[in-house]
């Protein structure tokens, strides 16, 4: 069969021969393949307890990440109160940002959830023809001739071997997935390590690096109408922006070498 | 014969769909070399639909080995063309 069918069946072929060629002993054939198979077996597991241990990774990331939204967002609200827009502005573009992480690691967290049911599916699979395999070889000894029995169990070797390549395929996408995902979610921690999502209460006056960044990547219009909702729904006193205390860290005053 | 469809199932096919089988293929085939990611997408999910509706389901205890093998149903164009060209899919 020509064309893509061909070619992956070709591929898979390939594969499963070079397995089975590791495997290959004549002498030990018989029990050998099957401790081969229970030994890859082994790997599947430790394959899927990786998936696993990274999809526990970024829910424990999120976790954080929920928290520092709603902290976030009660700072924000704190500060509409008290009349301090600027902070307020600050707060809620940390929570913007965090927000949208959030929707990234959700949507990463739920495609590792999908690997994981696919190769515990694929596991078990394995395991049934695994299982099978010892039973068949059993009957295929007492039955055969040793010749024809080492014909016979290499036939069902392969097949196995097939089964086998196959869970090996679908483990290699989900790590190569995974460490898409593990990119993602360092740049998480990094964000972090930068202080993006600290507590704004923490700030001085006339902010660093961290708030100029924070002001190019968050969307503006978004944390305006935040803000905006807020001072409605609280009632901030009107000419807003009562001072933080310090000069004017407006509007792309970068230049803010503020010092008390 | 018997077709896998990788990352999911063996079926068990009757040997008089093996030109449909092909041309369904063939289909999917002709989108790669377009690269035309959304058809290729919806000729390979036909071909597997064709696969899982005229086939009978391999029992996970019966040890088969495949006649053709099918790419998973999620394959990605890009991961379909470096198949034909590089280390592919399946690792060694």
């Amino acid at each position: 069969m020509a064309g893509l069918t061909g070619r992956m069946s070709t591929v898979v072929k390939a594969k499963v021969s070079k397995l089975l060629d590791r495997a290959e002993d004549p002498a030990e054939t018989l029990d050998y393949s099957y401790q081969k198979q229970v030994e890859q077996l082994q790997n599947v597991k430790k394959g899927i307890a990786d998936v696993v241990t990274a999809k526990k990774r970024l829910q424990l990331q999120e976790t954080t990440l929920q928290q520092q939204v709603v902290k976030l967002d009660t700072q924000a609200r704190q500060a509409v109160s008290a009349g301090k827009e600027d902070l307020a502005r600050t707060a809620l573009e940390r929570k913007n940002i965090a927000q949208t992480e959030l929707q990234g690691l959700d949507t990463q967290v739920s495609e590792l959830e999908s690997q994981q049911e696919k190769l515990t599916d694929s596991e078990q699979k394995l395991r049934a023809k695994i299982e099978s395999f010892r039973t068949k070889k059993e009957v295929i000894k007492a039955q055969y001739s040793a010749a024809e029995a080492q014909v016979k169990i290499s036939e069902a070797a392969t097949g196995v071997g097939e089964q086998m390549a196959d869970v090996g395929l679908a483990m290699q996408r989900a790590v190569d997935k995974t460490e898409n995902m593990k990119a993602r979610a360092d740049a998480v921690q990094e964000l972090e390590a930068a202080g993006t999502f600290d507590d704004v209460t923490a700030l001085g006056p006339g902010e660093d690096d961290i708030d100029r960044q924070l002001k190019s990547l968050s969307s503006k219009s978004a944390v305006d109408d935040d803000l905006e909702k807020m001072k409605a729904e609280i009632g901030a006193p009107a000419g807003g922006g009562a001072q933080l205390g310090s000069g004017s860290p407006g509007e792309g005053d970068a230049a803010g070498g503020q010092s008390a | 014969m018997i077709v896998r469809i990788s990352g999911e199932d063996q079926f068990r096919l009757a040997d008089d769909l093996h030109d449909q089988l092909d041309r369904l293929a063939g289909a999917a085939h002709t989108a790669l070399d377009a690269h035309d990611e959304a058809a290729f997408t919806r000729a390979l999910a036909e071909l597997l639909d064709f696969v899982r509706a005229n086939g009978t389901r391999v029992g996970d205890e019966e040890i088969e080995t495949s006649d053709v093998i099918l790419p998973p149903g999620d394959t990605t164009l890009a991961e379909a063309a470096e198949e034909f060209t590089g280390e592919g899919l399946i690792p060694d």
